[in-house]
């Protein structure tokens, strides 16, 4: 059989020739057929885990409580190193320092990236600001948040960090970082859902492996970290736990 | 549980006797000093079925003073506040032991004496199916509701001391 893999569709769009190359080495790894799917939003993606096409997965914090308490799924490892952090930023004009001088009313610009809207939005309820007293704006990648803020069409953009830091130094130049999430506990993770179950352990190990294989270390390269690193059942547990208290 | 040291004391403290819910009884010292919450963070713990602490993340540790091997193995009660009335951790307790998720605002005590804000939410950590213990996450409050809370706990306070 086929199994399918796909990706939280918040990757940095300069890695899906990454997630490819792994594809084929986990395939390779298995000696079984993986197909590469990505989704373009939660949504769809969300749809799909739901009627069960999907059997691996490199899930958002925020997804992966769902993939693990519903559908069965078990996490087996992360990126080493890598947290998932929020970046609340305006225009580097706009007349404000912190987030308590923001006044009720400002438009907000996020993506559909459920844990960065968590924590952007857990980060503004200390202003005393929520979504009954903000507009919001959902775009379709952080490049153009960081327009709506340059523009004026938005006055609050929330970034997943690594995406912000990624933005280039013209864009991130005209910006002014209010606040940034230090949460260090919560981060993406690849899970293996119940048809994978009898492979499962062998596949943590070939991915706890691959930092000491050259192969390997070329595939990891081009995901953009150095391991993988081990997540058992308890880890899953406490970031879910986490994930909980925030929600 | 022991006193609290005057020693580790920073200002001006007034002295309170605290009894919590196991019949000890506490001497603790308390100043007017608040220490902000820091911007970003939240601060998490975790405790076994008895209130007992389990685990803490740094940003406990520098929010409460105490060190991490000072807080490990010691009732959550470590940081109860006097401006705290009983009747907000009962309902905690009430709220977690039927499998609840609690929310709520919380001045605790600093090894310092001083205090700081939060908004807490606890929840119970469910291990097939059966409670195993507790983690609590807080983060910066609102400063709105922080006041409404803190008005309405020093009228419990004074009903329940009447
Ligand atoms: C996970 C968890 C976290 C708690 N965090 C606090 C806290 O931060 N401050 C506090 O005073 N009590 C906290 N409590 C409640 C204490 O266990 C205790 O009920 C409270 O300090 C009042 O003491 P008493 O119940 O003996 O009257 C927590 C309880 C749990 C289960």
């Amino acid at each position: 059989m086929t199994y399918q893999m796909t990706v939280s569709p918040d990757f940095a769009p300069e890695l899906i020739a990454g997630w490819y190359i792994f594809n084929t080495w986990l395939q390779k790894q298995l000696g079984e057929g993986i197909h590469l799917e990505l989704y373009n939003d939660f949504k769809s993606q969300r749809e799909a885990i739901r009627s069960d096409q999907v059997d691996i997965i490199y899930a958002n914090p925020f997804d992966a409580s769902m993939l693990i308490r519903e559908k069965g799924f078990t996490a087996l490892a992360r990126p080493a190193g890598k947290q998932d952090e929020a970046v609340i930023a305006v225009k580097a004009q706009y007349p404000a320092d912190c987030v308590e001088d923001l006044p009720p009313g400002i438009r907000l610009a996020f993506t559909d990236d459920p844990d960065v809207h968590l924590m952007g939005m857990i980060m503004l309820e200390a202003a005393d600001l929520n979504a009954d007293n903000t507009e919001k704006r959902v775009v379709d990648s952080y490049v153009i948040v960081a327009k709506q803020l340059i523009r004026d069409e938005a006055d609050v953009g929330f970034f997943l960090k690594e995406a912000f830091d990624n933005l280039s130094n013209f864009t991130r130049e005209q910006l002014k970082v209010l606040v940034e999430s230090q949460i260090s506990i919560i981060h993406h993770s690849l899970l293996v859902g119940p048809r994978l179950a009898a492979q499962r352990e062998q596949i943590r190990e070939f991915l706890l492996k691959m930092s000491a294989d050259p192969k390997g270390v070329g595939v990891l390269e081009s995901l953009g970290f150095q391991s993988w690193e081990n997540v058992d059942q308890e880890d899953a547990e406490f970031m879910i736990d986490l994930m909980d208290t925030l929600g | 549980m022991k006193d609290m040291n005057l020693d580790d004391i920073v200002g001006n403290p007034r002295e309170y006797e605290l009894t919590f819910y196991d019949g000890s009884v506490r001497k603790v010292f308390v100043t007017k000093i608040e220490t902000p919450y820091p911007d970003g963070k939240l601060i998490v713990s975790r405790t076994d079925k008895a209130g007992i602490i389990t685990h803490v993340n740094r940003a406990f540790v520098e929010m409460s003073g105490f060190s991490k091997e000072e807080l490990i193995n010691q009732p959550h009660y470590i940081l109860r506040h006097p401006d705290m009335p009983k009747a907000a951790y009962k309902d905690l307790w009430d709220t977690v032991e039927a499998g609840n998720k609690w929310h709520g605002y919380v001045k605790n005590l600093r090894k310092d004496g001083g205090y700081y804000l939060v908004y807490a939410t606890v929840i119970p950590n469910i291990r097939n199916g059966e409670v195993v213990g507790y983690t609590s996450v807080r983060r910066k409050p609102s400063p709105r509701k922080m006041a409404e809370a803190l008005a309405l706990y020093a009228q419990m306070l004074q009903e329940e001391q009447s």
